[in-house]
């Protein structure tokens, strides 16, 4: 699972034990063609829309999502990755570093950025994320594609693509791996 | 407490941390708008009872970029000058609230006093012929940016090591990365025991140039001669001065590094220093990530721990261990 | 009239052994009336110290009382209480003052200072004119005020060709002439032991050899000249072993070693806390096993204390700007107990006996416990453990490394004079 979400969810730094597969590879599959056609009808096409994904759990699903837009429209959008440690607001409470080097090499000013993440829990991270895409140049506008939303956000975020509504204890974690989507729970 | 004392003090892990950190930081740096939220609402302060403007920007530079409010102490024209103890202005600052404090004195163990004084973090920016672990850190790191690893890299540091910390620190840091070290110099410039240090000496600069990747050249002081330690810059140029006709010498793919600032003419050509293997200016660029990363290490991470001290670190024994 | 006090149920410990006696103080004579088991204690004080030490005072020939000129650290007063509490009767001040005890009339003023001390208070005298190393200062006119050693303690007198003429001149004098052996041109810019800890913590260093070309250099001197020296705080082996040479061959030498080089090493440098900042270094492990040694065979006849105290303010300068020297006149004897290892006939020898000799006062101190003696005592309680405390001493200062140091020995009484001038671990005055 991603590294963050391991070391970010109490107990901080346990192991992931996994309860029940939500979603299985074919499902996460459907989820992502389903996105990228939401994404290509919402935008009236891809001329302007640029893909970035929050490191790490984010990044692969960028890319699948821009493959899945290659197959449908031809299109290859651009795809970027956004570490967003050093802007959290929660610095200095617990451990917070880096995942990987941001990587952005194209402009997003007056660009359509569409941020992609596994989980959307709190929406604390695509807080983040919004500030530290603003240093990078004025985008026209931002929207979220997320794998799952498992609910108890703590901001005024909510995801415009969504692979999959997952009702969640708070306790719970979600891990979204390469062949699938697992609830469990994190024990030390 | 927190800090960075030593460049001993720090475990593979630790520096490993601080290196992935410090790419990060220099992507930061390279952007439009260099600059992090990162340590919003902390602030450092930097205390340079020995003047260093190149160092004490690039720590104030990294702190910065980091939104972290910078406060520079002015030593000179403080109280400090008119007989105020060390102390008092340390219990003075630390008063006002502060995160970190980032220290220069010409004393050895200076940092590791006022550590003792103050709950924040202090790093150590160079004291006395001890240590100046920040930039042992941004050599390393620089080595590691060319190379892609220091391990297993033959690295000759020529000149006065008996005087500098920067020796120490880069002795102590690339050794625990697994680099080999010789040490270039007279013996009258070396310290005076060797004993427990994980390095080889030579007497001959033209011996060791065929066959290291890494000549790290350090400052040659003028005032040397005096304490009777060379004869003359002149002899110490031809002994060790890397000039354009010894740095034709080198094995292909060998890089130049110093710390600065350079007596060019002396330890350095004139001309050497603009050869495109001389990385010195990356060394100063790099200066300014590596010092973010130590800045948001110490302060932005959460508390961390120093795991395995490495052999040096035993130096800080009861009382400076938890560092 | 009871104006005798017995102190009773004690073992008395002196230069011929150990003995079961009590011992009968007349305080207004001061002198001891008489020694022996189970005394008839009818008609006198009785101060119960059984299962204690009844020895000589100590004596100290080496302390820092910093008056006239740096009271701020320390008065002859103040020293003079640390010494009575550390079990001491006699102490020579040495000539590091401002001015420096350079002329009578220094001296004068310290004797007046410690004329009212609980301690006897001697002065040694600079051997030349503001220890400047320069002209040699009146030693005469010292003498003549009862100055035994003359020393430019702080540093050593440089120039061999002063050194002979000072011997010279103090052997007529019939003085001692004592050394601080440190060569300048090789010790100038260091400020701790030369050595692995000196390079590791980047604290410019000091090699033995600047101590020891001193000594050797001395030894011949006084070979050239008949005088009697005496080398002051040994702190290294060879040092040691040179002083051994010479009195085989028959020098009049003596030497003094202090507390701190039999108990502590350079390694305590490394925690960059200027205490453990001190002129002679702390050395290596096989310095201090030496120095033991000498203690032990006789080599270096007397502890010292080099007490010297600095203000809190100065001891938290950076190592390399802090002043040298630690406390020591409290700690000593519990120090010598614990960690030197010695019987205590010979502990006698080197902290009483020999030092006295040295000093010049072997006619009052270092004294036989026996009747019709001076009583100048020290009784010592070696079941008593304590943890050293710097905020508990009567020195104006609080520079002794040996904070938290648990330490086998306490004094309880000191006798000056057949006054009780500290009493169950109190002063009196």
């Amino acid at each position: 699972m991603a590294e963050r979400e391991r070391r970010l969810t109490p107990p901080y730094g346990g192991v992931f034990v996994a309860r029940k597969r939500v979603m299985e590879l074919d499902d996460v599959d459907r989820a992502v063609w389903r996105m990228a056609h939401e994404i290509i009808e919402r935008n009236r096409g891809l001329s302007d829309v640029v893909l970035i994904g929050l490191q790490t759990g984010g990044v692969p699903l960028a890319h699948r999502l821009a493959e899945a837009m290659l197959q449908i429209d031809g299109v290859g959008v651009p795809v970027g990755s956004l570490d967003v440690a050093f802007y959290r607001d929660d610095i200095g409470l617990r451990p917070v570093l880096p995942e990987a080097v941001t990587d952005i090499t194209f402009d997003v000013g007056g660009r359509v950025v569409v941020l992609v993440d596994d989980v959307l829990f709190t929406g604390r991270t695509i807080r983040a994320a919004l500030d530290a895409l603003t240093d990078h140049g004025r985008a026209r506008a931002v929207q979220l594609a997320v794998m799952v939303d498992r609910g108890h956000r703590e901001l005024p975020i909510r995801p415009d693509y969504v692979g999959k509504n997952l009702p969640t204890r708070r306790d719970e974690v979600v891990n979204v791996a390469d062949d699938g989507v697992e609830l469990g729970e994190m024990v030390k | 407490m927190s800090g960075l004392l030593t460049a001993g003090q720090l475990g593979s892990s630790d520096v490993e941390t601080l290196f992935d950190l410090a790419d990060s930081f220099l992507e930061v740096s390279s952007r439009r708008m260099p600059k992090v939220p990162a340590l919003k609402g902390k602030t450092v302060v930097s205390l340079f009872f020995e003047d260093s403007t190149r160092t004490r920007l690039s720590f104030e530079t990294a702190a910065k970029r980091l939104s972290a409010d910078v406060m520079t102490f002015p030593v000179a024209s403080s109280s400090v000058n008119k007989g105020e103890s060390v102390r008092d202005t340390i219990e003075t600052v630390d008063a006002m609230g502060i995160d970190a404090l980032v220290v220069r004195h010409r004393c050895a163990g200076v940092p590791h006093q006022i550590a003792g004084w103050t709950s924040a973090s202090v790093i150590n920016a160079g004291d006395g012929a001890h240590e100046h672990p920040t930039q042992a850190l941004l050599d390393a790191f620089t080595m590691r940016q060319h190379f892609g690893s220091v391990a297993g890299l033959r690295v000759a540091i020529v000149g006065d090591v008996r005087h500098s910390r920067v020796a120490r620190s880069n002795v102590a840091l690339l050794a625990s990365l697994g680099a080999e070290i010789t040490l270039v110099a007279p013996s009258t410039l070396l310290p005076a025991t060797l004993d427990g240090w994980p390095v080889t000496v030579s007497t001959s600069l033209d011996e060791v140039l065929g066959v290291v990747d890494v000549v790290y050249l350090l400052r040659m002081q003028t005032e040397r001669m005096r304490e009777h330690l060379v004869p003359s810059l002149r002899e110490y140029r031809m002994r060790f001065g890397l000039t354009s006709e010894r740095a034709a010498l080198m094995k292909p793919g060998a890089v130049i590094m110093h710390p600065g600032p350079m007596n060019r003419g002396v330890e350095i050509g004139g001309e050497v220093a603009e050869l495109p293997n001389a990385l010195v200016v990356d060394q100063v660029r790099n200066g300014v990530a590596v010092r973010m990363a130590v800045l948001f290490w110490l302060l932005g991470s959460g508390g961390h721990q120093t795991d395995q001290p490495s052999e040096l670190a035993e130096v800080d024994r009861e009382g400076a261990a938890d560092v | 009239m009871s104006e005798t006090v017995v102190l009773a149920g004690g073992t008395v410990v002196d230069a011929d052994g150990e003995r079961r006696a009590d011992v009968r103080i007349d305080q207004s004579r001061g002198k001891i009336v008489e020694v022996g088991a189970e005394l008839d204690v009818t008609g006198s004080e009785i101060l119960d110290v059984s299962g204690a030490y009844v020895m000589p005072g100590l004596v100290d020939v080496h302390a820092h009382l910093r008056q006239p000129g740096r009271e701020e650290a320390e008065t002859v007063e103040t020293g003079a209480r640390c010494a009575a509490l550390g079990g001491y009767t006699a102490v020579v001040a040495m000539p590091n003052t401002t001015p420096a005890i350079d002329c009578a009339a220094v001296v004068r003023e310290v004797l007046q200072l410690g004329s009212s001390a609980p301690c006897d208070v001697h002065a040694s005298g600079a051997v030349t004119v503001d220890r400047a190393g320069e002209a040699l200062a009146p030693m005469a006119e010292m003498a003549a005020l009862g100055v035994h050693l003359f020393t430019d303690d702080g540093a050593g007198v440089q120039d061999p060709g002063l050194m002979r003429r000072a011997m010279e001149y103090a052997r007529d004098l019939g003085v001692t002439l004592a050394q601080h052996c440190e060569v300048d041109a090789l010790a100038a810019g260091g400020h701790m032991h030369e050595g692995e800890w000196s390079v590791r913590l980047g604290i410019p260093g000091q090699p033995a050899e600047s101590e020891e070309l001193m000594v050797a250099r001395d030894l011949m001197l006084a070979r050239l000249t008949g005088a009697r020296i005496h080398i002051q705080h040994v702190s290294t082996a060879a040092s040691v072993a040179m002083v051994r040479a010479a009195k085989a061959d028959g020098l009049a030498v003596t030497a003094e070693a202090t507390t701190h080089h039999f108990t502590l090493t350079h390694a305590e440098c490394a925690s960059y806390s200027p205490l453990f900042k001190v002129a002679p270094p702390l050395r290596t492990d096989a310095d201090v096993a030496a120095i033991r040694t000498g203690l032990a065979d006789g080599t270096i006849d007397a502890v010292a204390t080099d007490h010297a105290p600095h203000t809190q303010e100065s001891k938290e300068l950076p190592f390399e700007q802090a002043p040298p020297g630690m406390l020591g006149l409290e700690t000593a004897l519990a120090l010598a107990m614990t960690h030197l290892g010695i019987p205590m006939t010979e502990l006698v020898q080197r902290m009483s006996v020999g030092p006295a000799r040295i000093a010049g006062l072997a006619e009052v101190h270092g004294r036989p416990v026996a009747g019709g003696e001076p009583a100048n005592l020290c009784v010592v309680d070696p079941g008593a453990t304590w943890t050293v405390d710097p905020n508990q001493t009567a020195s104006r200062s609080r520079n002794t490394p040996y904070g938290g140091w648990t330490l086998q020995g306490r004094v309880v009484h000191t006798v000056l004079h057949g006054e009780l001038v500290v009493a169950n671990g109190e002063a009196r005055r």
